[in-house]
């Protein structure tokens, strides 16, 4: 076959490819809003922020204790996981000596490849007694927010990592030679090389601390509420999907697809904040 | 080369009617099974069916479906979960053969053959610690709608209680409710929970916790080591003995539910789940069978 016959065949491939992943997203989205298109009709949407409860028995569906619950663990452990990964990327990167940073970097690759389900049954046998000796019952955002960050951390960390790794070796010499500190070196050359990369860590952590089902399920007590404390328990959007799956019929069920549904837009609502924050970089360049 | 297209097609075409053939076969698994039943009813038994709904007794179906396929080898007999409704909700559509439902059929499900196969409790546990044995009903309703919020009202500890609760829809829920007569919305929990299995480990981990479970997987768990104890209701041992001679009054039907039709594979299972043989498996489970 002549190279350039392979060559269309391969782009026709990738193509191929491409639409596939395309279709299957649309075909999921098509599915989402279909299925919770039932409960649109019966109800106006907002009844999701207007209603008294979450009885979707009694035909009541307040979904916004859950949407908080979801943003508030999400949030929470972000916050802590961001700072923890970013600093032990730059301390093995730049500060560390060569054994520690590669054991530092081993650990968090086996860390990331623990399965979640293992850090929430973690979680009750030890997370939770914990804070339960201290503020009953033990099972709430504070016990779900700190299994998130041991989930999200090693994500944060390895990410940040190859992004300091992949800064323009010029400038750090540069910055050397000038005789720059360690500490200004960092501050001023390297974070702004690697902001971008960092927000893109964040915003990939973030889409999988939100997404995060079983683990969450396990911890937060999954009451529905607007918590009032750290101490308080909290169901989230994934784990009213997880919990009520099984058993929804008709309206309720419908009511369980438009969680999945807000939860979407709620990623989506993120991934475009970061492409935003992304954005004045790329307009100077 | 029109020669090599005209094969192709014709082979395309075949390979289609294989697919079409096969997914015609597949779809309808009870015509296929009526079929062969016809044909060989003399002998033994053969075919396929299908049972899907409750969580709580697809173990134990699982279990009667292994040791009846061992006695008519022909058959082969699918058991899925996915809840009650939708036990429910595949025999009316008739995706399944059988349903499993864990309650008594409501008045909008007569249309169904119901064929109550055993009895399930359900029972208050607490931490093994707790110096507590017995439970009133008025207790349960105080408890459960946070009119008792502390373990001084009690047993007299210092420490507050942890309410474990059930998500909306399970049956385990509905029977708990309906015997306190509370409603769904006056109750007042910490800890909402989905199975049996995560309010024992729950319980077993807390020792001021208190949550209501299936009486089969509590005795369960008891006999794998677990921390908790089942407490009486109103001075009544919960246990499978109890259910056995409906001393126990907090209870629930287990159900398989099917369509009013001729099948001999699905009567001949039906009629197995309650014969004398199917008895000890059922017990195992913590479940008081019937006999019919």
């Amino acid at each position: 076959m002549p190279p350039r016959c392979i060559d269309n065949l391969f782009l026709r491939f990738i193509q191929l490819v491409s639409l596939v992943s395309i279709v299957s997203l649309l075909f999921i989205i098509f599915f989402l809003v279909k299925e919770s298109y039932l409960i649109v009709q019966e109800k106006p949407i907002l009844t999701v922020f207007t209603d008294p409860a979450w009885h979707p028995l009694d035909g009541q569906f307040l979904l916004l204790p859950m949407m908080v619950g979801s943003l508030l663990i999400m949030l929470g452990a972000m916050l802590i996981a961001l700072p923890i990964g970013l600093l032990t990327a730059i301390l093995c990167r730049y500060y560390a000596p060569r054994w520690f940073a590669t054991i530092i970097q081993r650990l968090m690759e086996v860390f990331a490849g623990i399965p979640a389900v293992v850090y929430g049954f973690w979680g009750v046998m030890v997370i939770v007694p914990a804070i339960a000796a201290w503020q009953a019952p033990g099972t709430s955002l504070l016990a779900g927010i700190l299994v998130l960050t041991f989930i999200v951390t090693p994500g944060v960390t390895i990410i940040s990592y190859h992004n300091l790794s992949q800064v323009n070796q010029t400038l750090l010499h540069s910055a050397i030679a000038l005789g720059l500190s360690r500490y200004n070196i960092i501050r001023h050359i390297i974070f702004p090389e690697v902001k971008h990369g960092l927000i893109t860590a964040t915003t990939l952590q973030s889409g999988r601390a939100i997404g995060e089902t079983l683990a969450v399920l396990m911890v937060c007590g999954n009451v529905v509420q607007l918590p009032g404390s750290v101490f308080e328990p909290i169901r989230t959007l994934t784990s009213n999907i997880a919990l009520e799956m099984a058993y929804a019929m008709d309206t309720h069920r419908s009511a369980l697809f438009l969680s999945g549904l807000l939860l979407l837009l709620i990623v989506l609502v993120l991934a475009f904040i970061a492409e935003s924050m992304q954005k004045p970089k790329a307009e100077s360049q | 080369m029109k020669t090599q297209w005209r094969l192709f097609f014709i082979a395309l075409l075949l390979v289609g009617i294989g697919i079409g053939m096969g997914v015609a076969a597949c779809s309808n698994p009870s015509n296929e099974n009526h079929q062969t039943l016809s044909a060989d009813t003399s002998n033994a038994l053969a075919g396929k069916l299908i049972i899907t709904g409750s969580s709580t007794i697809a173990p134990v179906t699982t279990e009667l479906a292994r040791l009846f396929e061992s006695r008519f080898p022909a058959t082969k007999i699918d058991v899925q979960t996915g809840g009650s409704s939708r036990g429910i909700s595949d025999v009316r559509r008739s995706i399944a053969d059988i349903g499993m439902v864990s309650r008594k059929l409501k008045n909008s499900e007569q249309e169904f053959q119901g064929h109550l196969f055993a009895t399930d409790g359900i029972s208050i546990i607490v931490h093994q610690s707790k110096s507590i044995e017995n439970i009133t009903t008025q207790q349960v309703r105080d408890i459960f709608q946070g009119k008792i919020r502390h373990w001084q009202q009690l047993t007299g500890d210092a420490s507050p209680l942890t309410v474990i609760h059930k998500a909306e829809g399970r049956s385990t829920l509905e029977v708990f409710l309906n015997y306190f007569a509370l409603k769904n919305p006056q109750i007042k929990a910490d800890i909402i929970i989905g199975d049996n299995e995560q309010a024992i480990k729950l319980v077993a981990n807390n020792p001021n916790a208190i949550a209501y479970v299936s009486i089969g997987a509590a005795e369960y768990a008891i006999m794998q080591g677990s921390t908790i104890k089942l407490l009486t209701l109103n001075g009544i041992v919960a246990s499978t003995d109890n259910l056995l001679h409906e001393r126990f009054p907090l209870r629930r039907e287990l159900n398989f539910i099917s369509r009013n039709d001729n099948n001999p594979l699905k009567k001949a299972f039906l009629d197995f789940t309650t014969s004398i043989d199917a008895q000890p498996i059922i017990k195992e489970f913590g479940f008081a069978p019937t006999l019919h």
